[in-house]
Protein backbone atom coordinates (compact mmCIF):
# COMPACT_ATOMS: atom_id res chain seq x y z
CA UNK A 1 0.00 0.00 0.00
CA UNK A 2 2.58 2.88 0.83
CA UNK A 3 4.84 1.65 -1.36
CA UNK A 4 2.18 1.97 -3.97
CA UNK A 5 1.46 5.77 -2.78
CA UNK A 6 5.42 6.82 -2.89
CA UNK A 7 5.52 4.97 -6.22
CA UNK A 8 2.65 7.62 -7.48
CA UNK A 9 4.05 10.51 -5.78
CA UNK A 10 7.54 9.46 -7.61
CA UNK A 11 5.66 9.71 -10.71
CA UNK A 12 3.68 12.61 -9.88
CA UNK A 13 7.11 14.78 -8.85
CA UNK A 14 8.17 14.07 -12.19
CA UNK A 15 5.26 15.66 -13.93
CA UNK A 16 5.43 18.41 -12.21
CA UNK A 17 9.28 18.84 -13.06
CA UNK A 18 8.32 18.48 -16.59
CA UNK A 19 5.68 20.87 -16.43
CA UNK A 20 8.53 23.41 -14.75
CA UNK A 21 11.03 22.75 -16.93
CA UNK A 22 8.53 23.51 -20.10
CA UNK A 23 7.15 26.58 -18.79
CA UNK A 24 10.37 27.59 -17.75
CA UNK A 25 12.54 26.83 -20.95
CA UNK A 26 11.47 29.85 -23.04
CA UNK A 27 12.50 32.33 -20.33
CA UNK A 28 16.11 30.94 -20.25
CA UNK A 29 16.57 30.22 -23.44
CA UNK A 30 15.72 33.94 -24.27
CA UNK A 31 17.81 35.19 -21.24
CA UNK A 32 20.84 32.87 -22.68
CA UNK A 33 20.42 34.40 -26.25
CA UNK A 34 20.67 37.98 -25.00
CA UNK A 35 23.66 37.39 -23.48
CA UNK A 36 24.93 35.04 -26.41
CA UNK A 37 27.76 36.37 -29.51
CA UNK A 38 26.01 36.78 -32.76
CA UNK A 39 28.13 33.56 -33.92
CA UNK A 40 27.08 30.88 -31.41
CA UNK A 41 23.32 32.35 -31.71
CA UNK A 42 23.68 31.82 -35.64
CA UNK A 43 25.39 28.49 -35.07
CA UNK A 44 22.75 27.32 -32.91
CA UNK A 45 24.72 26.62 -30.23
CA UNK A 46 22.35 28.67 -27.71
CA UNK A 47 19.94 26.57 -25.28
CA UNK A 48 19.93 27.46 -21.96
CA UNK A 49 22.85 29.03 -21.11
CA UNK A 50 24.78 31.98 -22.57
CA UNK A 51 27.72 31.16 -25.28
CA UNK A 52 30.59 33.23 -26.03
CA UNK A 53 28.90 35.30 -22.96
CA UNK A 54 28.59 39.69 -24.01
CA UNK A 55 26.71 42.31 -22.71
CA UNK A 56 26.54 44.30 -25.96
CA UNK A 57 23.13 44.21 -27.24
CA UNK A 58 22.04 45.89 -23.40
CA UNK A 59 24.76 48.35 -23.81
CA UNK A 60 23.33 49.76 -27.27
CA UNK A 61 19.70 49.26 -26.14
CA UNK A 62 20.22 50.83 -23.13
CA UNK A 63 22.82 53.62 -24.40
CA UNK A 64 19.52 55.38 -26.83
CA UNK A 65 16.86 57.25 -24.69
CA UNK A 66 14.23 55.29 -26.92
CA UNK A 67 13.85 52.53 -24.78
CA UNK A 68 13.25 54.41 -22.06
CA UNK A 69 10.68 56.75 -23.52
CA UNK A 70 8.58 54.14 -24.72
CA UNK A 71 8.84 52.32 -21.59
CA UNK A 72 7.89 55.55 -19.87
CA UNK A 73 4.65 55.77 -21.60
CA UNK A 74 3.85 52.34 -20.79
CA UNK A 75 4.46 53.32 -17.45
CA UNK A 76 2.07 56.40 -17.62
CA UNK A 77 -0.62 54.59 -19.53
CA UNK A 78 -0.88 51.76 -16.60
CA UNK A 79 -0.92 53.77 -13.89
CA UNK A 80 -3.45 56.48 -15.61
CA UNK A 81 -5.61 53.65 -16.51
CA UNK A 82 -5.51 51.59 -13.80
CA UNK A 83 -6.37 54.48 -11.81
CA UNK A 84 -9.25 55.06 -13.71
CA UNK A 85 -10.23 51.88 -14.35
CA UNK A 86 -10.39 51.11 -10.41
CA UNK A 87 -12.42 54.08 -9.31
CA UNK A 88 -14.86 54.01 -12.16
CA UNK A 89 -15.36 49.88 -11.10
CA UNK A 90 -15.42 50.79 -7.28
CA UNK A 91 -17.98 53.38 -8.12
CA UNK A 92 -20.30 51.33 -10.03
CA UNK A 93 -20.02 48.22 -7.72
CA UNK A 94 -21.22 49.79 -4.94
CA UNK A 95 -24.34 50.60 -5.29
CA UNK A 96 -24.71 47.13 -7.52
CA UNK A 97 -23.87 45.38 -4.55
CA UNK A 98 -27.03 46.57 -2.28
CA UNK A 99 -29.89 44.37 -2.71
CA UNK A 100 -32.10 47.02 -1.10
CA UNK A 101 -31.74 49.17 -4.76
CA UNK A 102 -34.77 47.79 -6.32
CA UNK A 103 -33.66 49.14 -10.31
CA UNK A 104 -30.42 46.82 -9.79
CA UNK A 105 -32.72 44.02 -11.19
CA UNK A 106 -32.25 46.44 -14.60
CA UNK A 107 -28.92 47.45 -13.97
CA UNK A 108 -27.13 44.14 -13.32
CA UNK A 109 -28.32 42.32 -16.46
CA UNK A 110 -27.31 45.27 -18.33
CA UNK A 111 -23.80 44.66 -17.30
CA UNK A 112 -23.83 41.32 -17.37
CA UNK A 113 -25.24 40.97 -21.11
CA UNK A 114 -21.70 42.97 -22.27
CA UNK A 115 -19.88 39.80 -21.12
CA UNK A 116 -21.41 37.76 -23.87
CA UNK A 117 -21.89 39.84 -26.65
CA UNK A 118 -19.96 42.95 -27.53
CA UNK A 119 -20.18 45.57 -30.61
CA UNK A 120 -16.94 43.89 -32.28
CA UNK A 121 -13.70 45.31 -33.91
CA UNK A 122 -15.33 48.02 -36.21
CA UNK A 123 -17.97 49.17 -34.57
CA UNK A 124 -15.75 49.94 -31.41
CA UNK A 125 -12.79 51.24 -33.86
CA UNK A 126 -15.26 53.23 -35.45
CA UNK A 127 -16.59 54.43 -32.24
CA UNK A 128 -13.32 55.34 -30.41
CA UNK A 129 -11.15 57.00 -33.80
CA UNK A 130 -13.60 58.23 -35.62
CA UNK A 131 -17.22 59.15 -33.89
CA UNK A 132 -15.37 60.67 -30.47
CA UNK A 133 -12.30 61.22 -31.92
CA UNK A 134 -9.84 59.92 -29.65
CA UNK A 135 -7.21 59.05 -32.26
CA UNK A 136 -4.13 59.79 -31.24
CA UNK A 137 -4.78 60.65 -27.84
CA UNK A 138 -3.90 58.82 -24.57
CA UNK A 139 -7.87 58.76 -23.81
CA UNK A 140 -8.22 56.24 -26.65
CA UNK A 141 -5.86 53.65 -24.78
CA UNK A 142 -7.16 54.45 -20.90
CA UNK A 143 -10.73 55.16 -21.63
CA UNK A 144 -12.42 52.44 -23.64
CA UNK A 145 -11.87 49.24 -21.80
CA UNK A 146 -11.95 51.02 -17.92
CA UNK A 147 -14.76 49.70 -16.61
CA UNK A 148 -15.76 45.68 -17.54
CA UNK A 149 -18.16 43.35 -16.32
CA UNK A 150 -16.05 41.02 -14.92
CA UNK A 151 -14.55 43.03 -12.62
CA UNK A 152 -17.89 45.04 -11.80
CA UNK A 153 -18.81 41.47 -10.48
CA UNK A 154 -15.90 40.35 -8.78
CA UNK A 155 -15.92 43.78 -6.76
CA UNK A 156 -19.73 43.61 -5.98
CA UNK A 157 -19.49 40.45 -4.50
CA UNK A 158 -16.76 41.54 -2.42
CA UNK A 159 -18.69 44.38 -1.77
CA UNK A 160 -21.99 42.74 -0.46
CA UNK A 161 -19.95 40.37 1.05
CA UNK A 162 -18.89 43.17 3.88
CA UNK A 163 -20.98 43.21 7.25
CA UNK A 164 -23.82 45.66 7.44
CA UNK A 165 -22.79 46.45 11.01
CA UNK A 166 -19.93 48.67 9.39
CA UNK A 167 -22.03 50.71 7.19
CA UNK A 168 -24.58 50.81 10.12
CA UNK A 169 -22.24 52.13 12.41
CA UNK A 170 -20.65 54.82 9.91
CA UNK A 171 -23.90 56.33 9.52
CA UNK A 172 -24.91 56.41 13.92
CA UNK A 173 -21.84 58.52 13.50
CA UNK A 174 -22.90 60.83 11.04
CA UNK A 175 -21.31 60.00 7.90
CA UNK A 176 -23.17 60.20 4.39
CA UNK A 177 -23.14 57.48 1.95
CA UNK A 178 -20.49 58.87 0.38
CA UNK A 179 -18.74 59.31 3.50
CA UNK A 180 -19.78 55.87 4.46
CA UNK A 181 -18.44 54.21 0.84
CA UNK A 182 -14.46 56.15 1.36
CA UNK A 183 -14.11 55.69 5.07
CA UNK A 184 -15.29 52.62 5.51
CA UNK A 185 -16.12 50.68 2.40
CA UNK A 186 -13.34 51.30 0.31
CA UNK A 187 -10.68 50.65 3.22
CA UNK A 188 -11.98 47.24 3.97
CA UNK A 189 -11.77 46.43 0.36
CA UNK A 190 -8.11 46.71 0.36
CA UNK A 191 -7.85 43.12 -0.98
CA UNK A 192 -10.51 43.47 -3.91
CA UNK A 193 -9.12 46.71 -4.92
CA UNK A 194 -5.20 45.35 -4.97
CA UNK A 195 -6.63 42.46 -7.45
CA UNK A 196 -8.56 44.77 -9.91
CA UNK A 197 -5.63 47.24 -9.81
CA UNK A 198 -2.85 44.24 -10.55
CA UNK A 199 -5.55 43.12 -13.17
CA UNK A 200 -5.91 45.89 -14.91
CA UNK A 201 -2.58 47.30 -14.71
CA UNK A 202 -1.26 44.04 -16.28
CA UNK A 203 -3.59 44.51 -18.92
CA UNK A 204 -2.23 48.24 -19.46
CA UNK A 205 0.97 47.09 -19.72
CA UNK A 206 0.64 44.24 -21.87
CA UNK A 207 -1.45 45.62 -23.94
CA UNK A 208 -0.30 46.05 -27.76
CA UNK A 209 -3.73 45.99 -30.21
CA UNK A 210 -5.67 48.87 -28.91
CA UNK A 211 -2.19 51.45 -28.96
CA UNK A 212 -1.47 49.71 -32.67
CA UNK A 213 -5.11 50.48 -33.65
CA UNK A 214 -5.50 54.15 -32.37
CA UNK A 215 -1.30 55.58 -31.96
CA UNK A 216 -0.08 57.07 -34.85
CA UNK A 217 2.83 59.22 -33.72
CA UNK A 218 5.35 56.91 -32.62
CA UNK A 219 6.84 58.95 -29.72
CA UNK A 220 3.39 57.95 -28.30
CA UNK A 221 3.95 54.63 -28.31
CA UNK A 222 4.22 51.94 -25.33
CA UNK A 223 6.89 49.19 -25.03
CA UNK A 224 4.84 46.22 -26.95
CA UNK A 225 3.87 48.15 -29.76
CA UNK A 226 8.10 49.22 -30.24
CA UNK A 227 8.81 45.72 -29.07
CA UNK A 228 6.53 44.46 -31.65
CA UNK A 229 8.41 46.65 -34.56
CA UNK A 230 11.69 44.66 -33.06
CA UNK A 231 9.84 41.37 -33.61
CA UNK A 232 8.90 42.43 -37.03
CA UNK A 233 12.65 43.88 -38.01
CA UNK A 234 10.90 46.72 -38.81
CA UNK A 235 14.11 48.72 -36.94
CA UNK A 236 17.61 48.34 -38.54
CA UNK A 237 20.04 48.01 -35.69
CA UNK A 238 21.33 51.33 -36.22
CA UNK A 239 17.95 53.27 -35.57
CA UNK A 240 18.55 51.06 -31.87
CA UNK A 241 21.63 52.69 -31.40
CA UNK A 242 24.08 49.89 -32.88
CA UNK A 243 27.72 51.32 -34.79
CA UNK A 244 28.97 49.74 -38.26
CA UNK A 245 30.33 46.83 -36.36
CA UNK A 246 27.59 46.91 -33.93
CA UNK A 247 25.27 45.48 -36.48
CA UNK A 248 25.11 41.87 -36.57
CA UNK A 249 25.69 41.29 -32.92
CA UNK A 250 22.45 43.52 -32.45
CA UNK A 251 20.47 41.85 -35.40
CA UNK A 252 21.07 38.73 -33.58
CA UNK A 253 20.08 39.47 -30.15
CA UNK A 254 18.20 42.56 -30.20
CA UNK A 255 14.52 40.53 -30.18
CA UNK A 256 15.29 38.21 -27.19
CA UNK A 257 17.04 41.38 -24.99
CA UNK A 258 14.10 43.29 -25.71
CA UNK A 259 11.59 40.61 -24.84
CA UNK A 260 13.66 40.65 -21.70
CA UNK A 261 13.93 43.99 -21.05
CA UNK A 262 10.14 44.39 -21.57
CA UNK A 263 9.18 41.28 -19.51
CA UNK A 264 11.50 41.75 -16.76
CA UNK A 265 9.14 44.45 -14.49
CA UNK A 266 6.52 41.89 -14.71
CA UNK A 267 7.97 38.58 -13.75
CA UNK A 268 10.19 40.70 -10.31
CA UNK A 269 6.82 41.79 -9.18
CA UNK A 270 4.77 38.62 -10.08
CA UNK A 271 5.60 36.29 -7.04
CA UNK A 272 4.74 38.93 -4.59
CA UNK A 273 1.25 39.85 -6.38
CA UNK A 274 0.64 36.21 -7.31
CA UNK A 275 -1.71 35.79 -4.33
CA UNK A 276 -4.17 38.60 -5.31
CA UNK A 277 -4.45 37.20 -9.12
CA UNK A 278 -6.02 33.65 -7.64
CA UNK A 279 -7.80 35.20 -4.78
CA UNK A 280 -9.69 37.67 -7.48
CA UNK A 281 -10.57 34.18 -9.46
CA UNK A 282 -12.01 32.44 -6.17
CA UNK A 283 -14.11 35.52 -5.62
CA UNK A 284 -15.21 35.34 -9.26
CA UNK A 285 -15.87 31.86 -9.50
CA UNK A 286 -18.37 32.24 -6.45
CA UNK A 287 -20.94 34.31 -8.23
CA UNK A 288 -19.59 33.24 -11.63
CA UNK B 1 -34.48 43.15 11.87
CA UNK B 2 -34.83 47.02 10.48
CA UNK B 3 -33.40 47.07 7.33
CA UNK B 4 -35.43 43.49 6.92
CA UNK B 5 -38.51 45.29 7.05
CA UNK B 6 -37.74 48.56 5.64
CA UNK B 7 -36.82 46.54 2.66
CA UNK B 8 -40.09 44.95 2.27
CA UNK B 9 -41.85 48.72 2.97
CA UNK B 10 -39.87 49.43 -0.40
CA UNK B 11 -41.28 46.95 -2.12
CA UNK B 12 -44.65 48.33 -1.99
CA UNK B 13 -43.75 52.29 -2.11
CA UNK B 14 -44.01 53.33 -5.96
CA UNK B 15 -40.82 53.94 -7.72
CA UNK B 16 -40.31 57.35 -8.04
CA UNK B 17 -40.58 57.35 -4.28
CA UNK B 18 -37.71 54.18 -3.73
CA UNK B 19 -35.17 56.80 -6.41
CA UNK B 20 -35.80 59.77 -4.67
CA UNK B 21 -34.95 58.19 -1.11
CA UNK B 22 -31.72 56.24 -2.30
CA UNK B 23 -30.98 58.76 -4.75
CA UNK B 24 -27.46 59.20 -3.22
CA UNK B 25 -26.64 55.54 -4.19
CA UNK B 26 -28.25 55.58 -7.65
CA UNK B 27 -26.08 59.13 -8.41
CA UNK B 28 -23.28 56.82 -7.99
CA UNK B 29 -23.86 54.78 -11.10
CA UNK B 30 -24.78 57.94 -13.21
CA UNK B 31 -21.44 58.18 -15.16
CA UNK B 32 -20.76 54.21 -15.12
CA UNK B 33 -23.94 53.64 -17.20
CA UNK B 34 -23.29 56.46 -19.21
CA UNK B 35 -19.70 54.82 -20.03
CA UNK B 36 -21.72 51.18 -20.45
CA UNK B 37 -23.98 53.44 -22.71
CA UNK B 38 -21.11 55.15 -24.66
CA UNK B 39 -18.34 52.19 -25.02
CA UNK B 40 -20.98 48.91 -24.73
CA UNK B 41 -23.89 49.55 -25.99
CA UNK B 42 -23.38 52.30 -28.55
CA UNK B 43 -20.46 49.69 -30.51
CA UNK B 44 -23.36 46.91 -30.93
CA UNK B 45 -25.97 49.55 -32.46
CA UNK B 46 -23.19 50.67 -34.48
CA UNK B 47 -23.34 47.41 -36.17
CA UNK B 48 -26.16 48.87 -37.98
CA UNK B 49 -23.42 49.95 -40.17
CA UNK B 50 -23.41 46.08 -41.73
CA UNK B 51 -27.05 47.01 -43.03
CA UNK B 52 -25.50 50.07 -44.62
CA UNK B 53 -23.62 51.69 -47.37
CA UNK B 54 -20.83 53.40 -44.57
CA UNK B 55 -18.12 55.33 -46.15
CA UNK B 56 -15.92 56.26 -43.20
CA UNK B 57 -16.94 59.42 -41.83
CA UNK B 58 -17.94 60.29 -37.84
CA UNK B 59 -21.50 59.30 -38.51
CA UNK B 60 -22.50 55.82 -38.36
CA UNK B 61 -26.01 56.84 -39.72
CA UNK B 62 -26.73 58.94 -42.81
CA UNK B 63 -25.43 56.33 -45.57
CA UNK B 64 -28.36 54.58 -47.33
CA UNK B 65 -29.50 51.11 -46.14
CA UNK B 66 -28.51 48.19 -48.80
CA UNK B 67 -29.86 45.40 -46.34
CA UNK B 68 -28.49 41.89 -46.41
CA UNK B 69 -26.51 42.65 -49.09
CA UNK B 70 -23.17 42.52 -47.28
CA UNK B 71 -23.99 38.98 -45.68
CA UNK B 72 -24.78 37.49 -49.14
CA UNK B 73 -21.50 38.87 -50.27
CA UNK B 74 -19.22 37.30 -47.35
CA UNK B 75 -21.51 34.10 -47.23
CA UNK B 76 -20.25 33.63 -51.06
CA UNK B 77 -16.71 34.57 -50.62
CA UNK B 78 -15.05 31.21 -50.21
CA UNK B 79 -12.20 33.28 -47.89
CA UNK B 80 -15.14 33.73 -45.51
CA UNK B 81 -15.90 30.22 -45.27
CA UNK B 82 -12.10 29.24 -45.21
CA UNK B 83 -11.47 31.55 -41.64
CA UNK B 84 -14.96 30.15 -40.57
CA UNK B 85 -13.00 26.32 -40.74
CA UNK B 86 -9.97 27.52 -39.68
CA UNK B 87 -11.68 28.83 -36.54
CA UNK B 88 -13.23 25.75 -36.05
CA UNK B 89 -9.88 23.86 -36.72
CA UNK B 90 -8.06 25.89 -34.06
CA UNK B 91 -10.23 26.43 -31.20
CA UNK B 92 -11.60 22.49 -31.28
CA UNK B 93 -7.87 21.05 -31.35
CA UNK B 94 -6.80 23.31 -29.16
CA UNK B 95 -10.24 22.61 -26.53
CA UNK B 96 -9.47 19.13 -27.31
CA UNK B 97 -5.96 19.36 -25.97
CA UNK B 98 -6.33 22.09 -22.83
CA UNK B 99 -9.36 20.34 -21.44
CA UNK B 100 -8.10 17.06 -20.36
CA UNK B 101 -4.68 18.32 -20.03
CA UNK B 102 -5.61 21.08 -16.89
CA UNK B 103 -8.46 18.90 -15.61
CA UNK B 104 -5.38 16.35 -15.05
CA UNK B 105 -3.06 18.61 -14.40
CA UNK B 106 -5.25 20.24 -11.55
CA UNK B 107 -6.01 16.71 -10.62
CA UNK B 108 -1.79 15.76 -9.89
CA UNK B 109 -1.73 19.04 -8.43
CA UNK B 110 -4.19 18.60 -6.21
CA UNK B 111 -2.42 15.60 -4.75
CA UNK B 112 0.90 16.82 -3.82
CA UNK B 113 1.06 16.67 -0.30
CA UNK B 114 4.45 19.31 0.25
CA UNK B 115 3.16 22.62 0.28
CA UNK B 116 5.86 24.49 -0.81
CA UNK B 117 6.32 22.46 -3.97
CA UNK B 118 2.94 23.14 -4.89
CA UNK B 119 3.10 26.44 -4.49
CA UNK B 120 6.33 26.65 -6.46
CA UNK B 121 4.59 25.14 -9.50
CA UNK B 122 1.84 26.81 -9.40
CA UNK B 123 3.59 30.16 -9.11
CA UNK B 124 5.97 28.53 -12.21
CA UNK B 125 3.06 27.88 -14.21
CA UNK B 126 0.96 30.76 -13.80
CA UNK B 127 3.45 33.17 -15.14
CA UNK B 128 3.01 32.42 -19.06
CA UNK B 129 -0.20 33.77 -18.33
CA UNK B 130 1.13 37.67 -17.11
CA UNK B 131 3.12 37.81 -19.93
CA UNK B 132 2.68 39.96 -22.30
CA UNK B 133 1.15 38.43 -26.29
CA UNK B 134 3.63 40.48 -27.83
CA UNK B 135 5.97 38.44 -25.94
CA UNK B 136 4.36 35.48 -26.22
CA UNK B 137 4.43 35.60 -30.04
CA UNK B 138 8.44 36.82 -30.30
CA UNK B 139 9.14 33.50 -27.78
CA UNK B 140 7.58 31.34 -29.94
CA UNK B 141 9.08 32.79 -33.29
CA UNK B 142 12.07 32.91 -31.38
CA UNK B 143 12.14 28.91 -30.56
CA UNK B 144 10.69 27.60 -33.95
CA UNK B 145 13.11 29.73 -35.70
CA UNK B 146 15.48 28.01 -38.52
CA UNK B 147 18.55 27.93 -35.75
CA UNK B 148 16.52 27.54 -32.46
CA UNK B 149 16.07 24.67 -29.95
CA UNK B 150 13.31 23.10 -31.67
CA UNK B 151 15.00 22.96 -35.06
CA UNK B 152 18.40 22.15 -33.29
CA UNK B 153 16.21 18.90 -32.05
CA UNK B 154 15.14 18.24 -35.15
CA UNK B 155 18.92 18.43 -36.60
CA UNK B 156 19.94 16.69 -33.89
CA UNK B 157 17.77 13.43 -34.87
CA UNK B 158 19.21 13.87 -38.29
CA UNK B 159 16.47 15.58 -40.08
CA UNK B 160 16.34 18.64 -42.57
CA UNK B 161 15.91 21.87 -40.34
CA UNK B 162 11.97 22.87 -40.89
CA UNK B 163 10.78 26.85 -41.72
CA UNK B 164 7.80 26.02 -39.17
CA UNK B 165 6.87 29.45 -39.25
CA UNK B 166 6.24 29.74 -42.77
CA UNK B 167 4.62 26.12 -43.27
CA UNK B 168 0.65 26.28 -43.40
CA UNK B 169 0.43 23.03 -42.00
CA UNK B 170 2.60 23.42 -38.61
CA UNK B 171 -0.06 26.72 -37.86
CA UNK B 172 -2.33 24.60 -35.67
CA UNK B 173 0.30 22.69 -33.74
CA UNK B 174 2.10 25.82 -33.24
CA UNK B 175 -1.06 27.96 -31.95
CA UNK B 176 -2.49 24.59 -29.89
CA UNK B 177 1.09 24.24 -27.98
CA UNK B 178 1.51 27.86 -27.51
CA UNK B 179 -1.96 27.93 -26.32
CA UNK B 180 -1.32 24.92 -23.42
CA UNK B 181 1.97 26.61 -22.37
CA UNK B 182 0.04 29.93 -21.61
CA UNK B 183 -2.78 28.65 -20.04
CA UNK B 184 -2.33 25.45 -18.50
CA UNK B 185 -1.23 26.62 -14.78
CA UNK B 186 -3.71 29.39 -15.08
CA UNK B 187 -6.80 27.30 -15.94
CA UNK B 188 -6.44 24.73 -13.07
CA UNK B 189 -7.31 27.52 -10.34
CA UNK B 190 -11.10 27.68 -10.50
CA UNK B 191 -10.56 23.54 -10.71
CA UNK B 192 -7.99 23.50 -7.64
CA UNK B 193 -10.44 26.08 -6.09
CA UNK B 194 -13.44 23.94 -6.66
CA UNK B 195 -11.57 21.22 -4.92
CA UNK B 196 -11.18 23.05 -1.53
CA UNK B 197 -14.54 23.02 -0.96
CA UNK B 198 -15.23 19.45 -1.16
CA UNK B 199 -16.48 18.06 1.80
CA UNK B 200 -13.39 16.42 3.34
CA UNK B 201 -15.79 13.45 5.18
CA UNK B 202 -16.35 12.25 1.35
CA UNK B 203 -12.69 11.33 1.73
CA UNK B 204 -12.25 9.96 5.08
CA UNK B 205 -15.42 7.59 4.35
CA UNK B 206 -13.78 6.80 0.96
CA UNK B 207 -10.93 5.91 2.60
CA UNK B 208 -12.27 3.83 5.89
CA UNK B 209 -13.61 1.72 2.34
CA UNK B 210 -10.16 1.48 1.31
CA UNK B 211 -10.24 3.80 -1.63
CA UNK B 212 -6.89 4.32 -3.26
CA UNK B 213 -6.40 7.43 -4.53
CA UNK B 214 -7.36 7.04 -8.45
CA UNK B 215 -11.17 5.80 -7.03
CA UNK B 216 -10.69 9.00 -4.50
CA UNK B 217 -9.94 11.11 -7.62
CA UNK B 218 -12.42 9.22 -9.90
CA UNK B 219 -15.53 8.72 -7.22
CA UNK B 220 -14.95 12.19 -5.27
CA UNK B 221 -13.02 14.81 -6.55
CA UNK B 222 -14.16 14.61 -10.48
CA UNK B 223 -17.87 14.63 -8.99
CA UNK B 224 -17.01 16.98 -6.22
CA UNK B 225 -15.90 19.33 -9.21
CA UNK B 226 -18.43 18.94 -12.10
CA UNK B 227 -20.14 22.31 -11.84
CA UNK B 228 -17.25 24.34 -12.11
CA UNK B 229 -16.17 21.63 -15.18
CA UNK B 230 -19.34 22.52 -16.79
CA UNK B 231 -19.07 26.01 -15.72
CA UNK B 232 -15.46 26.26 -17.95
CA UNK B 233 -17.26 24.30 -20.66
CA UNK B 234 -19.64 26.21 -21.47
CA UNK B 235 -17.67 29.27 -22.07
CA UNK B 236 -15.35 27.20 -24.28
CA UNK B 237 -17.69 26.40 -26.45
CA UNK B 238 -19.20 29.99 -26.42
CA UNK B 239 -15.90 31.04 -27.67
CA UNK B 240 -15.63 28.25 -30.58
CA UNK B 241 -15.74 31.24 -32.85
CA UNK B 242 -13.29 33.39 -31.21
CA UNK B 243 -9.79 32.29 -31.52
CA UNK B 244 -7.01 34.04 -29.48
CA UNK B 245 -7.24 36.84 -32.07
CA UNK B 246 -4.51 38.68 -30.86
CA UNK B 247 -1.49 35.49 -30.85
CA UNK B 248 -2.72 35.00 -34.63
CA UNK B 249 -2.53 38.22 -36.04
CA UNK B 250 1.13 38.60 -34.60
CA UNK B 251 2.01 34.68 -35.57
CA UNK B 252 0.47 34.30 -39.12
CA UNK B 253 1.85 35.73 -42.13
CA UNK B 254 0.50 35.19 -45.87
CA UNK B 255 1.78 32.05 -46.67
CA UNK B 256 -0.13 30.66 -43.43
CA UNK B 257 -3.10 32.51 -44.16
CA UNK B 258 -4.55 29.22 -45.51
CA UNK B 259 -4.73 27.31 -41.88
CA UNK B 260 -4.21 30.45 -39.96
CA UNK B 261 -6.48 32.90 -41.29
CA UNK B 262 -9.86 33.50 -38.74
CA UNK B 263 -12.65 35.48 -38.92
CA UNK B 264 -11.52 37.92 -36.77
CA UNK B 265 -8.47 38.24 -38.22
CA UNK B 266 -10.44 38.64 -41.84
CA UNK B 267 -12.37 41.37 -39.96
CA UNK B 268 -8.97 43.21 -38.90
CA UNK B 269 -7.56 43.05 -42.53
CA UNK B 270 -10.93 43.55 -44.48
CA UNK B 271 -12.11 46.51 -42.21
CA UNK B 272 -9.22 48.17 -40.52
CA UNK B 273 -6.40 47.48 -43.18
CA UNK B 274 -8.69 47.38 -46.05
CA UNK B 275 -11.36 50.27 -45.62
CA UNK B 276 -13.91 47.70 -45.91
CA UNK B 277 -15.74 49.18 -42.88
CA UNK B 278 -19.17 47.34 -43.69
CA UNK B 279 -18.67 44.36 -45.05
CA UNK B 280 -16.24 43.63 -42.29
CA UNK B 281 -18.83 44.66 -40.10
CA UNK B 282 -21.08 42.15 -41.22
CA UNK B 283 -18.76 39.39 -40.90
CA UNK B 284 -18.32 40.33 -37.35
CA UNK B 285 -21.72 40.59 -36.58
CA UNK B 286 -22.16 37.02 -37.70
CA UNK B 287 -19.36 35.89 -35.08
CA UNK B 288 -21.12 37.71 -32.25
CA UNK B 289 -23.99 36.32 -32.72
CA UNK B 290 -23.02 32.68 -33.74
CA UNK B 291 -21.11 33.04 -30.15
CA UNK B 292 -24.26 34.61 -28.14
CA UNK B 293 -26.45 31.58 -29.47
CA UNK B 294 -23.51 29.06 -29.05
CA UNK B 295 -22.95 29.86 -24.80
CA UNK B 296 -27.17 30.37 -24.83
CA UNK B 297 -27.69 26.01 -26.49
CA UNK B 298 -24.30 25.22 -24.30
CA UNK B 299 -25.81 26.69 -21.06
CA UNK B 300 -29.37 24.77 -21.65
CA UNK B 301 -27.49 21.78 -22.19
CA UNK B 302 -26.02 22.31 -18.77
CA UNK B 303 -28.67 23.28 -16.80
CA UNK B 304 -30.62 20.24 -18.10
CA UNK B 305 -27.97 17.58 -17.73
CA UNK B 306 -25.99 18.71 -14.47
CA UNK B 307 -27.99 21.28 -13.12
CA UNK B 308 -25.27 24.18 -13.49
CA UNK B 309 -25.28 27.08 -15.82
CA UNK B 310 -24.07 30.57 -16.34
CA UNK B 311 -27.53 32.06 -15.64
Amino acid sequence: MTKRISLFDIFNTLIMLVVVSFTLYPFLYLVAQSFSSEAAIYAGKVSIYPVEFTTQTYEVILSKPDFFRYYGNTILYSVLGTFIAVAATAVMSYPLSKPKLRLNKFFIPFVLFTMYFGGGLIPNYILVAKTLGMRDTIWAIVIPGAISAFNVILMKTFFASLPNEVEEAGRVDGLGVFGIFTRIVLPLSKPILATIMLFVMVGMWNNWFGPSLYLQSKEKWPIALYLKQIIDNAVSPTEIGASSEQTSQIAASVKSTAMVLTSLPIICIYPFVQRYFVQGMMIGSVKG
Amino acid sequence: MATQARSKLSDTTPLWKHVRKEWKLYAFLVIPVIYFVIFKYMPMIGNVIAFRKYRGGPSILGSEWVGFTYFEMFMKDPTFWRAFFNDLTLSVSYLVVKFPLTLGFALLLNEITKMRWKKFVQTVSYLPHFISIVIVAGMVKEMVSLTGPINSLVAWLGYERIAFISLPEWFPTIYVSSGIWQSLGWGTILYLAAMTGINTELYEAAKIDGGSRLRLAMHVTIPGILPTIMVLLILDIGSILSSNFEKILLLYNPLTYETADVISTYVYRMGITGGNFSYATAVGLFEGIIGLILVTIANELSKRTTQSSLW
